[in-house]
């Protein structure tokens, strides 16, 4: 049985994973629910704006954050024209699937290209300097990562929750032919949300820059444990993926400390089976 | 003619493949032979239950991997021959489906994204498993020292041959499958699984079934990949590689048609192998990608879904034109709305065929039905009237078996069939039509009735089965219709559509729910004389209508619901008069 102080450690990494796990969550739910899209190319989007950190920050040297300022427009921009290219055609969720899933193969092959199949690591100040909470040690990319998490979400739900557009977007989610009668033209609001998710993704991008190891076949490996994340919260809700993230990131770490680090997958995983199958809706 | 073609052309196809390797085909074209003939079988194995059914599962890869470490597990540790070792890991793949589906396919919400999670998630919690267990433990295993027998003139025309048989075997089941009344019925629940129920189809075993083998085929065909690579490992086996793969392959081609898969896994086999090595590789891996997304939003069918459509679309064509030629007066209808002048003799002498007592159905809060006494004897036609709201819709959900009561009897033909399944309660005689038509809009209109007839009450031959299809369809008048898609069709022969399926069952009681809302004048006229011309055949006939000059021309009985109670029953005359009926439907001053 480990020490309090290494549960505690365990505790935090897993809420600072979580929070990631969140991140990306909020940009997959609100494309799933909001747009009926299950949206692949958002984990390919994830690792190329993470590669472009990665790559400015080596090169050019230039800071995480301010490579942020710029992804966060230019991949606005790349999900809007993607969803304006997806919009000319009648896609059901499933297809979406395979749509955006072609997109991720041919986005990977391009990473590998670029940047080889070899494994790498961003060195940053924000890894490399730590701070003390209580007996926690918690790094800034850490710290980075968790109030950008915070802040996407506080926007998001402000935006669906206190303004009109977000009040369209909810209505023509529920009902896309009442709420065409009603004036909402949802087609252009689709364009935005699909701008808004991607522009999630670069900022989830440059928080895997700053933690993780980069590889290109690594973005299938998030997918599955994201999927859980999302399921356990509601689709195209601003709040819930944040939960979701933190349930699975927490019980994750706490396998880690507890057990075995290679057992992990299995929390994720059979907490998303138990949630689909609890949650019957009536008859 | 078409299909002798069709079949000859297969059947020349695989005497080459299976005569080729003797013929001096190269080693190198055997295994690519072996690469396509892999991916044949996993796609077309996913195709069994998730292509026909809709039931898109995410975790062939999962029974894959089990077929996989089935054999690195039967051929070193337990030193089985490879035969009965790759059976037998195609038996365990088997079996973990049957394990699975039991679990999901009870849960009813489970569909579409929730199905194609869980089973993702098998995948990786069988993985995680696997790892942590001494069945792999972390560093792989190894299948080198497993003896091989050799099939074929090379060392490496075993693999062929083994994969070339199963993929034969596999298309050759996907075939069947199609073809059977077990493929129709799964079809039937991709459009509707509700619906598919309440027309005999007993979904959960058919889903079941579909599912134990696919599973099998995916167990077999990665048994002879684990010895075909001779290294098993965790991270190469139970990746989303294959899953994806195997999906795209499937939909690429044309998921709702058992070549689709094959044809899917061939192109795409050969297009990644047009870009083999290095740099070239990864080029093809980009045109690949977009390839399939292009595909996917241009021919969201697949190849052989489009390349149906289009055929459909110009015999439709055809079939205008011809009609345009020969335009013919439609013939009117000569009886009026009026009584018939038998009317059955006393109902009291004669013989219950369906007896309701006490049926309640209660849902949270509210109470739709509440200790409802019902009697239908032998030929009656009993109008079943109610304001909107009143529990009739109920009352044909809850005895067709969609719901389950919270209390009370049916007794259909003296049989208890009260919280019965509703395909069981179809095949014992009793028969129901939807209100807004909900027939299997990706069925033809004749599919659609076979499969009614196919799953009625007593079991029949394919031909028979159509025989029993075309006789409803011209009782109704929708014998030139066959070839049509529901889409096609106009309300009035969509609600027709309905009568057909549901009297193909050979119903001894039918239960229709409002067939005439919505309908023209004219064709309510048509629509009674078939309603009267169905009872004249035997079947006994319960009628939920709010048109009132119908209900009292048919009806030789009445009943009222209101608020879930009978207030009243008797003759039209008499019920149509009592003041609670009059207050139930215009309200308290009407009855003063």
């Amino acid at each position: 049985m480990p020490s309090a102080g290494l549960l505690l450690q365990a505790l935090a990494s897993g809420v600072f994973l979580g929070a990631l796990y969140g991140l990306i969550g909020l940009g997959v739910g609100l494309g799933w629910g909001l747009l009926r899209q299950i949206n692949l190319s958002h984990f390919a989007w994830v690792f190329l704006s993470a590669y472009i950190t990665y790559e400015l920050k080596t090169r050019l040297g230039v800071d995480p954050l301010i490579s942020l300022l710029f992804l966060i427009p230019l991949f606005g921009l790349l999900g809007m024209a993607v969803q304006a290219l997806l919009a000319r055609f009648a896609i059901t969720p499933f297809n979406s699937l395979l749509v955006t899933f072609g997109i991720t193969v041919s986005v990977e092959a391009l990473l590998q290209w670029i940047w080889s199949a070899d494994f790498r690591r961003m060195a940053s100040f924000y890894d490399e300097h730590k701070f003390r909470l209580g007996s926690v040690v918690v790094t800034y990319s850490e710290a980075l990562t968790m109030g950008m998490a915070l802040l996407a979400v506080g926007l998001a739900w402000w935006m669906l929750h206190r303004t009109d557009m977000g009040k369209s977007v909810r209505a023509s989610a529920e009902d896309p032919a009442i709420a065409t009668a009603f004036g909402i033209h949802a087609k252009r609001l689709a364009i935005w949300v699909a701008g808004f998710c991607a522009a999630l993704a670069a900022c989830a991008g440059v928080c895997v820059a700053l933690t993780f190891t980069l590889a290109p076949s690594q973005i299938f490996s998030w997918v599955g444990v994201v999927f859980a994340v999302v399921m356990v919260g509601r689709l195209g809700s601003a709040l819930t993926p944040l939960i979701g993230g933190l349930v699975i990131g927490i019980s994750e770490s706490m396998t880690m400390a507890l057990i075995a680090p290679t057992w992990a997958p299995l929390v994720a995983f059979t907490v998303l089976i138990l949630i689909l199958l609890l949650r019957r809706g009536d008859e | 003619m078409n299909k002798i073609w069709q079949s000859s052309g297969l059947f020349a196809v695989v005497i080459v493949l299976l005569a080729a390797p003797y013929m001096g085909l190269p080693v190198h074209w055997q295994s690519l032979l072996y690469v396509v003939f892999f991916w044949v079988t996993l796609a077309t194995s996913w195709n069994m239950l998730s292509g026909y059914s809709g039931y898109f599962s995410f975790g062939h890869g999962a029974f894959f991997g089990v077929g996989m470490y089935g054999m690195a597990t039967l051929a070193t540790k337990a030193e089985w021959p490879v035969v009965p070792a790759a059976l037998g890991s195609g038996l365990l793949a088997a079996v973990l489906a049957l394990a699975v589906g039991a679990v999901v396919f009870n849960a009813r919400k489970i569909r579409g994204e929730s199905f194609a999670l869980i089973t993702m998630a098998v995948g990786f919690v069988l993985a995680t498993v696997i790892v942590n267990t001494p069945i792999d433990g972390g560093p792989g295993v190894y299948l080198m020292s497993v003896s091989l027998p050799q099939w074929g003139p090379k060392p490496a025309s075993t693999f062929y041959y083994a994969s070339l048989v199963l993929t034969i075997l596999c298309v050759a089941v996907a075939w069947w499958l199609f073809h059977a009344r077990a493929g129709l019925g799964l079809l039937a629940i991709h459009d509707d699984e509700d619906v598919a129920q309440v027309n005999g189809v007993p979904t959960f075993w058919l889903k079941m079934g579909a599912f134990a083998l696919s599973s099998f085929f995916a167990g077999v065909m990665g048994a002879i990949h684990a010895l075909y690579v001779s290294y098993v490992t965790v991270g190469e086996t139970f990746n989303i590689t294959v899953p994806l793969t195997v999906v795209l392959m499937s939909v690429l081609g044309g998921s709702r048609h058992w070549a689709g898969p094959m044809l899917g896994g061939i192109l795409i086999t050969f297009l990644l192998n047009a870009f083999t090595a290095g740099e070239s590789a990864l080029v093809g891996k980009v045109i690949i990608g977009l390839v399939l997304a292009g595909a996917v939003l241009v021919m969201p069918r697949g190849i052989l879904g489009t390349w149906q459509l289009r055929q459909h679309k110009r015999l439709m064509q055809k079939n205008q034109d011809a009609e345009f030629l020969h335009a013919s007066v439609e013939s009117v209808p000569s009886q009026e709305l009026e009584r018939p002048l038998t009317r059955p003799a006393d109902s009291m002498n004669r013989q219950k065929v369906l007896q309701v007592r006490g049926l309640s159905k209660q849902f949270a809060g509210i109470r739709a039905l509440n200790q409802v006494d019902l009697d239908l004897y032998q030929g009656e036609i009993l109008g079943l009237l109610g304001p909107n709201g009143s529990g009739k819709s109920t009352f044909i959900n809850v005895v067709t078996g969609h719901y389950k009561p919270t209390e009370g009897t049916v007794l259909l033909q003296g049989q208890s069939c009260a919280g019965w399944p509703a395909h069981r309660i179809r095949r014992q005689g009793l028969s129901r039509t939807y209100q807004i038509p909900r027939p299997f809009h990706g069925l033809t209109v004749l599919q659609n009735v076979i499969l009614a007839a196919h799953y009625g009450g007593t079991r029949l031959s394919d031909a028979q089965a159509k025989q029993e299809a075309l006789e409803w369809m011209r009782f109704t008048g929708l014998h030139d219709k066959g070839d049509y898609f529901p889409d096609e069709l106009n309300l009035h022969q969509r609600k027709f559509l309905e009568l057909a399926r549901a009297l193909a069952a050979r119903p001894q009681v039918l239960l229709l729910d409002e067939v005439l809302s919505g309908l023209t004048p004219f064709e309510i006229i048509a629509a009674v004389q078939t309603i009267r011309r169905i009872r004249d055949r035997g079947t006994s006939i319960v009628f939920v209508e709010h048109v009132m000059s119908a209900v009292l021309a048919l009806s030789d009985r009445l009943v009222v619901l209101n608020q879930g109670e009978v207030i009243a029953e008797g003759s039209p005359e008499d019920v149509m008069s009592r003041e609670e009926v009059v207050r139930a439907y215009l309200g308290d001053e009407a009855a003063v």
